[in-house]
């Protein structure tokens, strides 16, 4: 078993740093940094372009190859490079998690319970109304992409302020600048804040996640186990809950690997669009202005998180499915 | 010497047997799917938007171009049904173009990418070895970076073209299927009718052309069905951050991001163009669920 995820985490870290090389090699092809001063007038000379290249990391004469590997062994200095504009991307990135690691934790961890919890109750309740009514609704949803849902969500945050005649929930930015007193305030302010971003993340992951668990609840539902349990004497409650869930879950958690991309990129898609100062801002900025070391930046964030995600659904695995500790 | 009769009916019956039982397969599918009532809401829904996609523009008033100098920034009225921009322009007309650019794109990126797993996956799984491990981990090496990420970095290789757009979004999007394949591959090469075509000499892509494909065809369907509403979403989100489809073409992502910025003053900007992409996401859904259904009834994926 520790032999076993041992090997796995090896493999994952493996992967990580290949998929951020791969990163930092594709951003190299693709983005120029130089291409700032074309529209410099007058052009700096080449000379003090290079010497400005060779800060960031990227004098073109390098091989690509080269550059990545030291752009590489650097993370292990805690060094990630300098940005175009010469700060490090290090301090970028460490005031930026914070601001999406909030909204896509808390978002994703009450989505995802709430969505597993529909699931097996729709699936327990089958042709109900309510299991009908999530189900529609979980359609709609599905069918939305995040942002949308996000802007959707704005115009109606906008027309329910106009109707209740002041602003009850705010969603420019993170928080409001011109709030005044204790903490308090501030505290109200910043939920107030997080309230429709969230609200939104939620509503996305739970829809996806209550389907998908509610056709393995089915599944297990008509299984000779579940009948053993109710023989032994469990109550349908208890075998539901203490042999049913526990073997409906077991997909769920391959699931969440597999979801997991998907919920971090809507995640940076409502960011954005609520305008916060996350990662997801960072990463589009730095494309946008040629920025290879913060690209690569963004891709760690992202693919350490991708990793930590993996490495939760093998040890919720292991937990749920004793066959795997083998 | 006279043939006998009964012989060649035998013979007859002989090579009609594959075809036959295709056709019934196929017989069972439709009838199944014949029975419900998702797949012809989907269907209809579906049909009726291409239509007005690609015919509507013909009966509009309006061109895509044109410019109402006198209907600045106008909210829904009689004369322009979904409203105008703040150059004058008609939003209904470009809600129509946006949708014929975003079903083109989705239908050719999903097919595209079902069609590079289902090759990838069977020929990699076929042949195993060296090949099989490496394409495995050039698989999970793609699912640890989201496809959004990747194509966002390789944006400026494909800066204004949405037909290279399309064969980027095909690129990204093929893994996890290709993955499922490699899987049932494995599976099927172990089978006596594929061991059979293997020993009389038959090489890896007739193999997998006659044998594997027809074997896992369902789930390429299924997955192309999927596919097409998941590339429609990737060219949206992609075009609304300004890194897919570019002016002057106009896809629903374009129109999304244009409404944007306005969208708690001006909504109609926004909710329009974002009605018509919920509403074909979800005649595409639909249709995918149905699909699969009847393909696979016992996957219970989707069971209602």
């Amino acid at each position: 078993m520790i032999g076993y995820i041992v090997r796995r985490v090896l493999n994952y870290l493996v992967l990580t740093a290949a998929a951020t090389m791969l990163a930092y090699v594709l951003a190299s092809e693709t983005l120029n940094p130089a291409l700032k001063f074309e529209s410099k007038h007058p052009r700096p000379s080449q000379a003090s372009i290079d010497i400005y290249l060779r800060g960031l990391g990227q004098d073109p004469r390098t091989p690509v190859v080269v550059r990545a590997l030291h752009w590489f062994g650097d993370i292990f200095r805690g060094n990630l490079g300098l940005g175009v504009d010469n700060q490090p991307v290090t301090h970028e990135l460490w005031t930026r998690m914070g601001v999406s690691l909030e909204l896509l934790l808390v978002g994703s961890v009450i989505g995802v319970a709430l969505g597993i919890a529909l699931g097996v109750w729709g699936a327990v309740r089958q042709y109900s109304f309510s299991d009908q009514a999530t189900g529609v609704l979980s359609y709609i949803i599905f069918a939305t992409p995040t942002f949308v849902m996000g802007i959707l969500a704005m115009i109606g945050a906008t027309y329910l302020n106009r109707w209740v005649g002041h602003t009850l929930i705010s969603f420019a930015g993170e928080y409001s600048p011109d709030v005044n007193g204790g903490w308090w305030p501030h505290f109200t302010d910043r939920l107030s804040h997080l309230s429709l971003p969230t609200l939104v993340l939620i509503l996305g992951s739970a829809a996806s996640f209550s389907r998908y668990q509610r056709s393995t609840m089915l599944d297990v539902l008509g299984a000779d186990f579940i009948r053993t349990a109710r023989a032994k004497g469990h109550t349908r409650r208890a075998a539901l809950i203490k042999h049913g869930v526990r073997v409906a879950l077991i997909p769920m958690s391959t699931f969440l690997a597999y979801s997991f991309g998907l919920l971090v990129t809507g995640a940076t898609f409502l960011e954005i669009v609520f305008g916060w100062h996350g990662m997801g801002e960072l990463a589009l900025n730095s494309i946008l202005n040629n920025d290879i070391n913060n690209v690569a930046g963004s891709t760690l964030y992202v693919s350490v998180l991708i990793l930590c995600s993996s490495l939760l659904s093998e040890v919720l695995y292991a937990a749920l499915d004793p066959r795997a500790r083998r | 010497m006279s043939m006998d009769p009964g012989l060649v009916v035998e013979a007859a019956e002989v090579t009609d047997v594959p075809l036959a039982s295709a056709n019934s397969r196929a017989r069972l599918v439709w009838l199944r799917l014949r029975a419900m009532k998702r797949f012809w809401i989907g269907l209809t829904v579906l049909v009726l938007m291409v239509l007005w996609a690609f015919v509507g523009p013909a009966f509009s008033q309006w061109s895509i171009t044109h410019i109402d100098v006198y209907n600045l920034d106008m909210g829904p009225t009689s004369r322009h049904w979904f409203g105008t921009n703040e150059l004058g322009q008609d939003l209904y007309a470009q809600v129509m173009h946006g949708l014929q650019k975003s079903l083109v794109i989705g239908l050719v990126a999903g097919i595209l990418c079902t069609a590079l797993s289902a090759v990838i996956g069977a020929v990699t799984g076929y042949i195993g070895g060296i090949t099989d491990r490496v394409v495995t981990w050039f698989i999970d090496l793609f699912l640890v970076l989201p496809s959004f990420f990747l194509l966002v970095i390789c944006y400026p290789v494909f800066h204004g073209s949405w037909i290279i757009l399309t064969f980027f979004l095909a690129l990204t999007g093929w893994m996890v299927m290709a993955q499922t394949v490699r899987m049932q591959t494995r599976a099927l090469r172990e089978r006596e009718f594929v061991k059979a075509a293997r020993y009389m000499g038959f090489g890896t892509w007739q193999v997998v052309r006659r044998h594997v494909i027809p074997n896992v065809i369902s789930l390429l369907i299924i997955d192309a069905s999927l596919n097409v509403g998941a590339m429609i979403l990737s060219e949206t989100a992609l075009s609304f951050f300004g890194f897919g489809v570019q002016a002057p073409d106009v896809s629903l992502g374009t129109l999304l991001d244009g409404g944007w910025t306005s969208a708690t003053t001006r909504p109609w900007l926004f909710v329009f163009p974002a009605g018509a992409l919920i509403v074909l996401l979800l005649s595409i859904n639909l249709i995918g669920d149905a699909l699969r259904d009847a393909l696979d009834p016992t996957s219970g994926a989707n069971r209602d």
